[in-house]
């Protein structure tokens, strides 16, 4: 299991492959990446994602480790960035190795519904006309946890 | 102890951390105490439904004791993923 939070950037095809290869004996691997939308088509200059230092490594820890003990998984890897992203600009992605598809899917979405909601992030969009915005929680994520 | 704030609760302060001497027992009691200081803080803390806060970095509740606390974060609802 590896958890990394850095401002620097990652190379999707590199960790995927790093962790595809360091798990050659499980039957799944399941990898997700967010990237930064500009949902205000055009609009977006930036996204500045801001977080608590003190806290950050662990609460992914404790998420990590959590998705770990309850599903059959060989290997769990979350990469959190911070600072100042261009749209189209990777800000994270998990990654999750099983025996079976079901067990790293389902993990994935755990890790990533704790992720929004319960890790230590904040997002704020810097707009073309020099507006900026800090992005809301939406009621649905809090919702997406009842599920687990 | 230290008090932190985070993104628009941040903002609205003016400052990322301040150190505070108060004698209030919970999390509820040391927000009233903010709350009368100075209009910045009334209108940070204005909503608590809007807000979310750590104990020595780990998640809370505003119910929470304060006793041996040395650390205590104030912010939004968290937008990460």
């Amino acid at each position: 299991m590896r958890v990394s939070v850095q401002e620097d950037r990652f190379e999707l095809g590199v960790e995927a492959e790093a962790f595809a290869q360091a798990n050659n004996k499980s039957g799944a691997i399941v990898t997700f990446t967010g990237i930064v939308r500009d949902a205000d088509q055009g609009g977006l200059v930036a996204m500045e994602i801001e977080h608590y230092p003190g806290m950050t490594l662990r609460a992914l820890t404790d998420i990590a480790q959590s998705a770990m003990d309850r599903w059959s998984l060989g290997d769990a890897l979350v990469i959190h960035r911070y600072g100042r992203l261009a749209p189209g600009e990777q800000i994270m992605m998990v990654a999750t190795a099983s025996r079976h598809r079901k067990d790293a899917f389902e993990a994935a979405e755990y890790l990533m519904d704790y992720l929004k909601s319960r890790a230590p992030f904040w997002k704020k969009e810097i707009l073309a006309d020099g507006a900026e915005d800090w992005v809301a929680s939406k009621d649905e994520d809090e919702t997406a946890l009842t599920r687990w | 102890m230290d008090i932190l704030y985070f993104a628009w609760v941040r903002e609205r302060i003016g400052v990322p951390r301040e150190r505070i001497e108060s004698s209030a027992v919970t999390v509820a009691g040391l927000v009233e105490e903010l709350r009368t200081r100075e209009d910045r803080y009334a209108a940070a803390f204005a909503d608590l439904s809007a807000l979310r806060v750590a104990l020595d970095q780990e998640l809370s509740d505003f119910d929470a004791p304060l006793d041996g606390v040395r650390e205590v974060a104030f912010f939004p609802p968290m937008t990460g993923g």
